[in-house]
């Protein structure tokens, strides 16, 4: 039992810290040119890395399963410029299909 | 473009709700199945609020593994945070207390929602995304520590893929030149290199090193 809580509250306060770093100290300023420069390619390079370890990452493996299909599917929402919720419920349910016929 | 309110933020992230709400009610179930209680899985959501990294020290736990080992999966899948909360430093406007605060609303998912493009983030898009994915994470683990088993699997219901889906249709819109072509594919491609050989959290936080393509001209 205090293992668990000593988990929760370990992980809780090295979150909320780590959450905290770049708003607390660098907050409502610009960022300098250069850190700037690099920072605007944060959210293509993460959401690359985010998109492919959802798609083919379980745990600590790589593996293809039926979360492709899903994926490609909403590529194909994405392309035809489907709003975002269309996207994620195309992904969702195609998933789903082919995880009861597979 | 007008001004993309908070409300705005609360609906862009509806859908996921869903789906974050039953990852909370698989993440609640597996927390008491592993010896955590009804209450330590609910407190964890609340005061962590970053699904990936829960479920990874549980796991860790689950497995046989010290609290040691467990904190330190959790603290590196997390360490992307620092690198996404620099990056919107500049929109969190408001006292040390309000940053500190409004700073624990950004997840992945609130983080992607409100991203403009070259950089820029909406404030009110963040918050509003946050709040509300932060509601359903906390609400869907207090479901599942307290009904425990017997809760259908979200694999089965396929929100699993839920997630990918969003970050690409996330993504896909940030992509205006080679460059973020270049930094995404990149960033890809060294979290699947490293996925099978590094401890989980490292693919990831060396995939954000991507980003320093940004200092080629």
């Amino acid at each position: 039992m205090s293992q668990t809580w000593l988990l929760v509250a370990l992980v809780g306060a090295g979150t909320v810290a780590i959450k905290a770093i770049g708003p607390v100290l660098l907050g409502g300023r610009p960022l300098p040119g250069s850190l700037s420069r690099v920072i605007e390619l944060l959210a293509p390079a993460l959401l690359g890395a985010l998109v492919a370890w959802q798609t083919f990452g379980i745990g600590e493996a790589l593996a293809i399963d039926e979360r492709v299909i899903g994926v490609a599917a909403a590529a194909v929402a994405i392309w035809r410029r489907a709003p975002l919720l269309v996207v994620v419920i195309v992904a969702t349910l195609t998933t789903a299909l082919a995880r009861a016929i597979l | 473009m007008a001004e993309r309110t908070f409300r705005d933020g609360a609906r862009a992230v509806g859908p996921l709700a869903i789906a974050v709400a039953g990852f909370g009610i698989s993440f609640g179930v597996i927390a008491r199945a592993v010896g955590f209680g009804w209450l330590a899985p609910i407190v964890m959501s609340a005061t962590t609020f970053a699904g990936s990294a829960q479920f990874a020290s549980v796991s860790v736990l689950r497995d046989g593994g010290t609290v040691a080992a467990a904190v330190a999966a959790a603290l590196l899948l997390n360490a992307r945070y620092a690198p996404i909360g620099i990056s919107v430093a500049p929109y969190l406007t408001g006292s040390v207390v309000s940053r500190f605060v409004h700073a624990q609303l950004v997840v992945d998912e609130s983080w992607a929602i409100a991203a403009e493009g070259e950089g820029r983030f909406s404030r009110s898009m963040l918050l509003g995304a946050g709040v509300v994915l932060y509601v359903s994470w906390v609400a869907g683990t207090t479901v599942g520590a307290i009904v425990g088993q017997g809760i259908g699997d979200p694999a089965a219901l396929g929100l699993d893929a839920a997630f990918a889906a969003l970050f690409l249709g996330l993504l896909v819109p940030l992509l205006r030149d080679r460059r973020h072509v270049a930094a995404a594919a990149l960033g890809a491609g060294i979290a699947l290199a490293l996925t099978p050989f590094a401890p989980a959290g490292v693919p990831i936080i060396a995939a954000s090193a991507a980003c320093l393509l940004g200092l080629k001209r």
